[in-house]
C-alpha cells in the first residue's frame, strides 16, 4: 500500500488503449462483480429500506403502509417495555468489565513460568468451542429449580442443598437472573479474551523482561511498568467490542430463558417486534437506534485508540 | 546476575506461596469449568427414572446408551450435523474465493472502484448483524430463498468483510516484485492470482478457515430464521428444538450435548495451536 514505486501501475501505463490497461480494468471488474453484488443486493438495500421502514407503520407482507413519521421512534424511547432492555445491557456491560479484568489476571498467571499451563489455558479456553445453543442449554440445567414432579434441582441447587441451604429460584428472580446469564456469557467468552491478553503479552520482546529481572524488578512492577504498557492497545479495543458485545446480546438470553422474568435484550425486543408481532416499522426503527449507538460508540473508538497513537 | 535470579524465584517464603497460590486459582478455574461438563456427561448416561432420583454428580450405575440413539435418530442430531458440514464447506469455499480476489485486487490495483468498495465494506460492519435481518428477510423472501441452505451460505459469504481484511493485510506482506516478474513473462492477472498469490496466502486461508468454522458452527440466529424445517436442521437448530418434545427429558438432552461437543473437542485437540494463532491473528483487523 505504502510502496508507490512498486505498483503493477508502473507496468499497466494510464494509456486508455493499451491491451494492458483493458486487461487490468477487465480483471478488476470480473474480481469484484460478486462482493459488490453480494453487498448491494443484501447490505445496503435491506439498510436502505431499514431507514425507511422506520417512518412507517408496516408488516412483513407490506399491506397497508401507512406513513407515521417519527411516531416509531417515539414508541421505542417512550414505551418502557422496549427501551428497559437496554437497561438490561448495564449488566452485561459490567460483566464484561469483571471478564476482561479475571482474563487478564489469569493471562498473566498462564504468562509465568507455571507448569502444565498449555492444560491450562486449553481447558479455560474450550468453553468458546462449544455451540452456543449447547452452552445456553447446559446452564438452563445447572441453574434450575426442580418442581418437584418432573423435573429436579440443576447443578447448582443441588450443591446448595448438599451444604444446607435451601434451593434458590435463579432464573425465575428479576435481577439474579440477568446475573446468571451474565456468569454463563462469561465462563463462554472469557477463554477468548484469555488467549488475545496471552498473544499480547508473548509479544513483548523477552530481552525486556531479563532486563527487568536483573534491575531486581518484583512481579507486580513487571506488570505495572512492563506487561501493561505492551498490552494496552489490545485492553482498549477489547473494551470496547465488550460495549458493542453489551448492547447487542442476544442467543444466551434468548434460549436460557426467552426474555421472561426481565431478562430480555434490545436485540430480543427487536427480532420479536418484526418477526412475532409483525411491526415492521417499530422494529426497524429500533435497529436504526441500535445502528446509531454502535455508530457514536465506533466514533469515541477512533478517538480514544489515536490518542493513545 | 545469578543473585537476582535466585532472589526472585526460590530461597524466600513469599514467591512459593505465590506459586501455591497460582496454581490454586487454575485449579479453580479449570472446575468452574468443568463442573458444568461433568454433569452433562454423567447425566447423559443415565436413564429417566435413574435421572429424576440419583444425585448429580453420582456415577451412572448402568451405561443408558438408548438416550445416544434418540438424540441422534429421533432428535435430528445426525441430520444436523450432516447440514452444518455442507453448509460449512460451502461457505467457507465462497468466502476463500470470493476474499482472496477481492482482497487481491482491492490491494493490489488502486482504482476508484476498490476505494468505494473498500469504504464500503467498512460501513457495513457498523450495521447491527441480528437487527438488520428485519429487513433482508423481506430481500430473502423476495428471491425464494428463505427455506433453504442457500440463505444462510449467501450471508456468510456475502458480508464477510474480516476474511476480506485478513488477506488484505497478509498480501501487504507478500513483495509486488512477485507479480512484476510473472507480468514480464507475460503472465496475465488471472495467471499472476491463481498461480503466484493464491498459493502465497495459504497461511491467511487458514486463519480465515479457522474463525469461520467455529463462526458457523455456532451460529443459531440465522439458520432458525431461514432455515426454520426440520430437514434443514444443523446443530444449533437441532439442539434448540430439543426442549419442545424432550422438555423433562434432560438425559437426552445431554446426549445431544455431548454429541455435538465431541467434534468440537477433537478439532480442538488437533488444531489447538492453529486456533490460539487463528483467533489472535483474526482480531488484528478492528
Amino acid at each position: 500500500m505504502t510502496k508507490k514505486t512498486n505498483t503493477p501501475e508502473r507496468l499497466a501505463p494510464r494509456n486508455k488503449l493499451s491491451k494492458a490497461y483493458i486487461e487490468k480494468m477487465i480483471t478488476v471488474c470480473l474480481f469484484l462483480l460478486i462482493p459488490t453484488l453480494l453487498l448491494v443486493v443484501f447490505t445496503y438495500i435491506p439498510a436502505a429500506e431499514m431507514v425507511k421502514f422506520s417512518f412507517e407503520e408496516r408488516d412483513q407482507f407490506g399491506v397497508n403502509v401507512k406513513f407515521v413519521g417519527l411516531e416509531n421512534y417515539k414508541t421505542v424511547f417512550t414505551t418502557p417495555e422496549y427501551f428497559a432492555a437496554f437497561k438490561n445491557s448495564i449488566y452485561y456491560l459490567f460483566g464484561s468489565f469483571i471478564q476482561l479484568g479475571l482474563a487478564l489476571f489469569l493471562a498473566t498467571i498462564l504468562c509465568s513460568k507455571i507448569r502444565f499451563s498449555n492444560f491450562f489455558k486449553g481447558v479455560v479456553f474450550f468453553p468458546y468451542m462449544i455451540n452456543t445453543v449447547a452452552v445456553a442449554l447446559i446452564f438452563r440445567r445447572f441453574f434450575q429449580k426442580g418442581d418437584g414432579i418432573t423435573n429436579t434441582d440443576g447443578t447448582l441447587n443441588s450443591i446448595i442443598t448438599l451444604f444446607g441451604g435451601d434451593p434458590v429460584k435463579f432464573l425465575s428472580t428479576e435481577g439474579l437472573v440477568n446475573i446468571c446469564l451474565v456468569f454463563v456469557s462469561i465462563w463462554r467468552y472469557i477463554g477468548f479474551d484469555i488467549v488475545m491478553f496471552i498473544g499480547a503479552i508473548q509479544s513483548i520482546s523477552p530481552d525486556i523482561y531479563e532486563a527487568a529481572d536483573l534491575d531486581g524488578a518484583n512481579r507486580f512492577q513487571v506488570f505495572r511498568y512492563i506487561i501493561a504498557p505492551g498490552i494496552r492497545p489490545i485492553i482498549l479495543l477489547q473494551m470496547i467490542l465488550a460495549v458493542k458485545g453489551a448492547i447487542s446480546v442476544y442467543e444466551i438470553p434468548f434460549i436460557v430463558t426467552g426474555g421472561r422474568f426481565g431478562s430480555s435484550t434490545f436485540v430480543i425486543q427487536t427480532t420479536e417486534t418484526a418477526f412475532k408481532f409483525q411491526k415492521v416499522g417499530l422494529a426497524s426503527a429500533m435497529a436504526v437506534v441500535l445502528f446509531l449507538i454502535i455508530v457514536v460508540v465506533t466514533i469515541i473508538q477512533k478517538l480514544v485508540l489515536k490518542e493513545d497513537k | 546476575m545469578a543473585e537476582a535470579v535466585i532472589k526472585n524465584d526460590s530461597y524466600s517464603f513469599v514467591p512459593k506461596l505465590f506459586t501455591v497460590l497460582k496454581y490454586a486459582i487454575l485449579v479453580i478455574a479449570c472446575l468452574v469449568v468443568f463442573i458444568p461438563l461433568v454433569v452433562v456427561f454423567l447425566g447423559s448416561f443415565k436413564n429417566n427414572t435413574e435421572f429424576l432420583s440419583s444425585n448429580v454428580f453420582a456415577l451412572p450405575t448402568k451405561f443408558e446408551w438408548s438416550n445416544y440413539k434418540t438424540a441422534f435418530i429421533d432428535g435430528k442430531v445426525l441430520l444436523g450435523l450432516k447440514n452444518t458440514a455442507i453448509i460449512i464447506v460451502i461457505s467457507c469455499t465462497g468466502t476463500i474465493i470470493v476474499g482472496t480476489m477481492t482482497a487481491y485486487v482491492l490491494q493490489r490495483f488502486k482504482t476508484v472502484l476498490g476505494k468505494v468498495l473498500k469504504a464500503a465494506f467498512l460501513l457495513a460492519t457498523l450495521f447491527p448483524a441480528i437487527s438488520m435481518q428485519v429487513t433482508v428477510y423481506r430481500i430473502m423472501n423476495n428471491f425464494h430463498l428463505v427455506g433453504t441452505m442457500a440463505a444462510p451460505i449467501i450471508l456468510y459469504i456475502g458480508t464477510d468483510i474480516v476474511s476480506i481484511y485478513i488477506f488484505m493485510q497478509f498480501l501487504d506482506n507478500i513483495s509486488y516484485s512477485l507479480d512484476e516478474s510473472a507480468i514480464i513473462d507475460g503472465a496475465n492477472y488471472f495467471t499472476v492470482f491463481f498461480k503466484i498469490i493464491l498459493p502465497l496466502l495459504k497461511p491467511a486461508i487458514a486463519t480465515v478457515l479457522i474463525i469461520k468454522v467455529i463462526s458457523i458452527y455456532n451460529d443459531f440466529y440465522t439458520p432458525q430464521l431461514y432455515m426454520p424445517s426440520e430437514e434443514l436442521s444443523v446443530v444449533s437448530t437441532s439442539l434448540y428444538r430439543f426442549m419442545g418434545p424432550y422438555g423433562a427429558k434432560w438425559e437426552i438432552i445431554f446426549a445431544g450435548i455431548v454429541i455435538c461437543i465431541i467434534p468440537a473437542l477433537v478439532i480442538f485437540l488437533t488444531l489447538q495451536k492453529q486456533i490460539y494463532a487463528g483467533l489472535v491473528n483474526g482480531s488484528v483487523k478492528e
